[in-house]
């Protein structure tokens, strides 16, 4: 196992180059760069910008100046577009938001959504399945750009209970909505996978033989069923929590938070190729970290799984 | 209270102006006070910066504006009136001003504010290391050597303005500009701290390094999401200030802002698209419409690489004509905009709107005319007329197009082709001439109708038409040295409206919801350059 992940993280390095490589070179072939702008800058001007932030520099030399920077200083550049700032503040910025509500609402999606799956799996064509299923097909329907104007709706003009938006330090009245509309479609993804999941494990040879020897059904359930069932969701977690961890761009522009989901849209929109690079960066690093996670956890719930 | 000058043309008499007080909030009779004074906007975006020669975005210049003062301020009409400088003089070729300035301007951390402070930050904002994307100001405002000096070729010493005394400043120009005081309400003209730039380098603007010389401070940024500026204590006319804090909140989505101002958490914002006329309704005295300095445009390409077509003037004059503005303006934006039949809006100072023919007709004669001149030029119903369209992706844009394409198809039997392209690449290949008629907008960068003239001169580098007129460029050109150009501008003007190089579609208005409490909200000044410190709120 110990081998395996070693070798995993080796494997990691080029994934991320060659991901640095492609972003850089496909943002700078876009049309238009950082200064293009409405009112086209003199060329004296353009040339002293420029020079100022390197990109008069060939293309090689200014990949392997910034890959310099990254591994030598950890150093991600400045921003081309917010003069005051450098791409390492706006993610020490953006990042602990995104975060922050992005953390809770892995957590609420997956308590929430892993006990409607479960309940409505063992109480199948009850009552309490058809509603259980229900609630998660209508969180489904409803995607987070439906659900942030009906939470703000409801909660801001009608009962003037929180406010409509901004991040406040992460106060909770701040955090309420926007962990309720990143939540609820991850959470009915939840419900559902872990449904299926949990019958197919329920109707399996074993359950029944450890229903047979006379196990009480709690134990069959928590003990025997449970652990299997995980499997297909453990591979949908991973990939939601990165999702989720990583900012939504709907949440951020709606709610005004301020995470990191709309410096990448907006980077990418005004050319600041730092920030964008520095964002992908951040966002493949997590992805390949929580893939691997994702797999070293397979090994735990399934012991026919090895490394 | 003296006004300063009420109109360009009066400013362009006088040789020596100054002036007593300066505008401030003026409390209305029977208007009490409310107790908390905090004042709280929406921006669209995160502010480029608050560094007065990096900033280059509108809602970081009202930042600018309210934390530091140059040398003139703008009153509630736009008119000029005193700042740091109390007046100024010019000679009579108007290149040479002297700016006197007040004893008792300060920066925050008490210093006074002198003339080297401005000799400092004109330098910075040409100089090549600042690498300013607004340096170009330096060139629109002529001081001499601007341009040697932002190659590199010359040194920062060479540059036409001098600090004759701690308060006396002189500037040189190269070209005679009678609106040269305009230009210093810029943000990129606001002097700045020397020594703390060079103690802190670009974390200077940080709330706890920056140190300013306007009614604000800014005590607080969270990027992203909003930056606060408080009254500063050392700013010369403090006891005339009446607003303590102002709070800008980062909220790109506009109906999201609104929502937000409906309950209450804000001051003002933007009216969000196509509901000005709902909104006016629901909120007659919170709904505001008025001028803007911008024209909307399309430009026909004339350069080697536009269509044929488009070469041949009566094509372009019918395609202008067969555009019924009104559809745009009354049905399509219906916010109080303004049909354009001239490039420079009316609403610029000193500039009188020209009587251009096609203005005075009818839509019904606009459209025979249409179709006639059409036909003249060779295209109908065996040969049509088919060009592509483009403009930057937007769901504004694009309505307006439709519309467009509509009049045009049915009216003359031409096909419009739309195309979009998202905005960094749209501006690339409008610049490279890679179009046939595109879309265009301009905002005036100063008051005075040669801003949105000189861009049809064919040295112009945002002429993206390539639109070359010996007569526009002459008349522009003495317009540089006249005191009253009106004449050269209407001529201009008639040019514009024969050879057709752009359609003009509307004018601006801009739109927003301000609550009834804030007072003195300068709805006069078509440039937009609000200060806080004018602004109080009621109970």
């Amino acid at each position: 196992m110990l081998n395996y992940t070693f070798r995993r993280i080796l494997v990691a390095i080029p994934t991320l180059l060659i991901l640095i490589v492609i972003t850089f070179l496909l943002m700078h072939s876009a049309p238009g760069g950082p200064f293009t702008s409405e009112r086209p800058l003199p060329p004296q001007v353009l040339a002293n910008i420029e020079a100022k932030y390197g990109l008069n520099d060939p293309l090689y030399v200014q990949l392997w100046e910034y890959l310099k920077g990254i591994v030598l200083h950890f150093d991600f550049g400045p921003s081309f577009v917010k003069k005051s700032q450098t791409v390492n503040d706006i993610i020490a910025q953006g990042f602990p938001i995104t975060l922050t509500y992005g953390g809770l609402s892995f957590i609420f999606a997956t308590l929430i959504g892993g006990t409607l799956g479960v309940v409505a799996a063992i109480r199948q064509n009850t009552f309490i399945d058809y509603f259980a299923v229900g609630i998660s097909i209508g969180a489904q329907v409803l995607p987070n750009f439906v659900m942030a104007p009906l939470l703000v709706w409801l909660f801001t003009l009608t009962l003037g209970w929180l406010p409509g938006g901004g991040w406040n330090g992460g106060a909770w009245p701040n955090l309420v909505m926007p962990v309720i509309a990143l939540a609820t479609s991850y959470m009915a993804s939840i419900a559902r996978i872990t449904r299926s999941s949990m019958l197919e494990v329920l109707n399996s040879n074993y359950i029944r033989t450890a229903r047979a020897k006379g196990l009480p059904e709690r134990t069959v359930i928590m003990r025997h069923a449970l652990k299997p069932s995980l499997v297909p969701l453990i591979s949908y977690l991973g990939v939601a929590f990165v999702g989720m961890i990583t900012g939504s761009v709907i949440i951020d522009v709606y709610f005004s938070t301020g995470g990191l989901g709309q410096s990448f849209v907006n980077s990418a929109l005004s050319r600041d190729y730092s920030v964008m690079m520095g964002v992908t960066i951040l966002l493949g690093s997590l992805t390949v970290l929580f893939a691997l996670l994702a797999d070293l956890l397979y090994a735990w719930v399934d012991p026919k799984i090895r490394y | 209270m003296k006004k300063f000058t009420t109109t360009l043309a009066a400013s362009l008499l006088g040789a020596t102006m100054l002036t007593g007080a300066a505008y401030a909030a003026t409390v209305a009779a029977g208007d009490t006070l409310a107790a908390d004074q905090t004042f709280t906007y929406r921006v669209l975006d995160e502010h480029s910066s608050v560094d007065p020669q990096i900033v280059e975005d509108v809602s970081g210049a009202d930042i600018v504006r309210d934390l530091f003062e140059g040398l003139m301020n703008q009153d509630a009409d736009g008119n000029l009136i005193p700042g740091v400088a109390t007046g100024f003089t010019t000679n009579d070729e108007k290149n040479v001003y002297t700016f006197t300035l007040r004893e008792d301007a300060k920066w925050s951390n008490g210093e006074p504010v002198t003339a080297g402070d401005f000799v400092y930050a004109w330098r910075r904002l040409v100089d090549p290391a600042t690498g300013s994307p607004y340096s170009w100001f330096g060139e629109l405002m002529s001081i001499e050597n601007v341009g040697a000096v932002m190659a590199g070729e010359a040194p920062l010493e060479d540059l036409g303005v001098t600090a004759i005394d701690d308060h006396t400043l002189e500037v040189r120009l190269t070209a005679s500009l009678p609106y040269f005081a305009l230009m210093t309400t810029h943000g990129s003209t606001f002097p700045s701290p020397q020594a703390v730039i060079e103690e802190h380098g670009d974390a200077w603007t940080n709330p706890e390094n920056i140190v300013s010389n306007g009614a604000y401070v800014l005590t607080e940024h969270v990027p992203s999401e909003l930056s606060v500026r408080e009254r500063n204590p050392m700013y010369w006319d403090n006891e005339n200030t009446v607003i303590e804090k102002v709070v800008a909140l980062v909220i790109n989505d506009e109906n999201t802002a609104f929502t937000r101002w409906q309950a209450g958490e804000l001051d003002r914002t933007e009216v969000p698209t196509g509901q000005y006329p709902r909104l006016s309704e629901e909120y007659p005295n919170e709904a505001l419409s008025f001028p803007r300095l911008c024209s909307y445009y399309y430009t026909f390409n004339l350069s080697e690489n536009g269509p044929e077509a488009f070469q041949d003037v009566r094509v372009r004059q019918a395609l202008s004509y067969a555009l019924d503005r009104s559809i745009i303006t009354d049905k399509v934006l219906q916010g109080g905009q303004f049909q354009a039949y001239t490039f420079t809006p009316g609403a610029t100072a000193g500039f009188e709107v020209p009587s251009v023919p096609y203005a005075s007709m009818t839509q019904e004669d606009r459209d025979a005319a249409a179709v006639a001149l059409l036909a003249d030029a060779g295209y109908g119903a065996d040969n049509p007329l088919t060009f592509d369209m483009l403009y930057n992706t937007s769901e504004g844009h694009k309505k307006i197009a439709i519309a467009m394409s509509q009049m045009w198809k049915q009216k003359l039997g031409v096909t419009a082709v739309l195309a979009n392209q998202e905005w960094k690449t749209f501006l690339e290949t409008r610049g490279n001439q890679d179009f046939q008629l595109a879309r265009g907008a301009w905002c005036g960068d100063y008051n005075e109708a040669s801003t949105f003239l000189d861009l049809l001169t064919s040295e112009s580098g945002y002429n993206d038409g390539k639109f070359a007129s010996d007569e526009v460029d002459a008349l522009m050109n003495e317009a540089k040295t006249l005191t009253d150009a009106t004449a050269n501008y209407t001529r201009v003007e008639q040019i514009l409206a024969d050879e057709m190089p752009v359609i003009p579609v509307y004018h601006y208005t801009a739109v927003f919801m301000l609550s009834e409490r804030v007072k003195n909200w300068p709805v006069e000044n078509v440039e937009q350059n609000w200060y806080s410190r004018d602004l109080y709120i009621a109970e």
